[in-house]
């Protein structure tokens, strides 16, 4: 198996990171072998932004995380960051991550990867055309004093 | 200052096995639950997490519980408990051109590239008690029509407003820097504060203090002539450096409120006359807070444009950023109301010993 491209593995990280708990618990119910490098661990990131959005980083507050690392019996490692505090998460995120560094990749990037990527993607286009219905075409109005 | 006391223990217990019981009220009336409060008391569980500084839904929902709808205890709870996380990391700093939007305003442009987008707004609303509500009926879902799927285009970054100005360079430019900034919840306050640091206490501070202050300044304490030259509402990635990877992933996403002012300014001996920015980002869709903030933060930047200091208080940055916190203001403020005995003893005895005093020297002037 040849070293995943970082940019996909970026991808796909973030993916399972943003997807659902729940979700992820439906696409992987049943874990494979593997043993901890790091368990799940609950903490927080500080997020920050930029002022006037372009210009000098500031501390905009924290948001919990909650990271992983595990291992695989037939030996790949995989790691997660995956925002909130479900551990469940973190290990399956982490459990993916590794099963695409394997020769299950394809397998496992249609069955889990995908699916949630589609939805994320229908979810976020869904929100976009609602908010596109409320787009305006303000027009100023002629003043009594300009007559 | 207030003294140690021992015992009580047994009413103590008591008054908490009855604060529960009140907290639940009515057994009659069904108990709501965290993931109510979360979906349903959306803008209360953001106001938490920006004042707590922390952001986690599912957990300002359940501070809001645990609180009985108080929100300053609330955000009192997630503070407490954001202490207990280790830091794991530093997110790169977010992207709000890239943001994902539900709301975007301008009040400065009719006609802005990528248009005036309203979002769920209590704008233009009448404000008259719907009593629909009362009745427990649901909302009628209505699918957007298909003309507006053609125009929703979520991938597409949507420039600032500010970025118009800045090709003619009327508008002071934010160049971008990566200098490390001053985080509050690590060093102690120091005057002066940079910009940076204001912002990070303005974004925490409470939205009734910020938002006072920004009127003052709109009703003349500090005149900063703002306009609103973008209100945007919207979600963003955040993305994290992964060390034992060595690149960064976008481990999440937060929503925040992004309001940028154009403020005029007649220029100074080292700057021409252009539009100055004041800036004001906030955890959630919380809209009247990320204004104040801007308004804000351009009041105390007056020493930086060169401006005059008229003593108004929204330019006063030590009474700002020492009084915009509510966890400190509450806590200094509630502890009076813990055992001061020995202290009062004390003015007591004061206070006898001068009426004594007083009354000797009218006899004796008698």
């Amino acid at each position: 198996m040849t070293e995943p491209l970082t940019k996909d593995r970026q991808t796909w990280m973030s993916v399972l990171a943003k997807a659902a708990p729940g979700r992820l618990a439906q696409l992987l119910p049943a874990l494979p072998d593997h043993r901890f490098l790091r368990a799940p661990e609950v903490g927080a990131v500080m997020v920050r932004g930029r002022i006037g959005g372009t210009g000098e980083a500031f501390n905009l507050g924290e948001m919990t995380v909650t990271r992983a690392s595990v291992q695989l019996s037939t030996g790949p490692v995989g790691h997660a960051w995956v925002q909130g505090r479900d551990k469940a998460h973190a290990t399956r995120a982490a459990i993916v991550d590794a099963l695409m560094q394997t020769d299950a990749a394809p397998e496992t990037g249609a069955a889990i990867v995908d699916v949630l990527a589609k939805e994320a993607a229908v979810a976020t286009a869904t929100r976009a055309t609602r908010a596109a219905t409320t787009k305006v075409d303000f027009f100023t109005l002629v003043r009594g004093e300009d007559k | 200052m207030y003294v140690a006391v021992k015992g009580g223990e047994r009413a103590i217990d008591n008054a908490h096995a009855w604060l529960a019981e009140e907290r639940r009220g009515d057994r009659g009336v069904p108990e709501l639950s965290v993931a109510q409060i979360r979906e349903q008391m959306r803008l209360a569980v953001n106001r938490v997490m920006a004042e707590g500084s922390l952001y986690d839904p599912d957990l300002a929902a359940l501070a809001i519980k645990q609180a009985r709808g108080d929100l300053i205890e609330a955000v009192f709870l997630i503070r407490a408990y954001r202490t207990t996380l280790p830091r794991l990391g530093t997110s790169n700093p977010i992207d709000t051109a890239k943001m994902t939007l539900d709301r975007r305003i301008s009040a400065t442009f009719k006609d802005l590239p990528g248009g005036q987008v309203l979002g769920p707004t209590f704008d233009y609303t009448h404000r008259l008690l719907d009593f629909a509500l009362m009745a427990e009926g649901e909302p009628p879902l209505s699918p957007p029509p298909e003309e507006a799927v053609a125009h929703a285009n979520p991938t597409q970054p949507v420039p600032h407003v500010a970025s118009f100005l800045n090709r003619d360079g009327l508008i002071e430019e934010a160049a971008a820097s990566d200098a490390t900034p001053i985080d509050l919840t690590r060093a102690p306050l120091e005057l002066p504060a940079s910009r940076a640091l204001r912002l990070q206490a303005l974004t925490r501070g409470d939205e009734g203090f910020v938002l006072s202050m920004a009127y003052s300044t709109q009703r003349g304490y500090g005149r900063t002539h703002a306009f609103v030259g973008e209100l945007r509402i919207g979600r963003v990635a955040v993305e994290v450096d992964i060390p034992e990877l060595g690149f960064a992933v976008e481990i999440g996403e937060v929503e925040v409120t992004e309001c940028e002012t154009v403020n005029q300014f007649k220029g100074s001996k080292t700057e021409p006359p252009q539009f100055t920015r004041g800036y004001g980002l906030v955890f959630g869709q919380t809209e009247r807070k990320a204004i104040a903030m801007s308004l804000v933060d351009r009041s105390l930047r007056w020493n930086e444009l060169g401006e005059d200091n008229t003593g108004a208080p929204a330019q006063d940055e030590e009474f700002v950023l020492y009084h915009c916190d509510n966890i400190q203001a509450t806590g200094f403020l509630e502890h009076i109301k813990l055992p001061h005995y020995v202290d009062f003893q004390a003015e007591l005895e004061l206070v006898r010993r001068l009426r004594r005093e007083a009354q000797t020297m009218q006899e004796a002037a008698e």
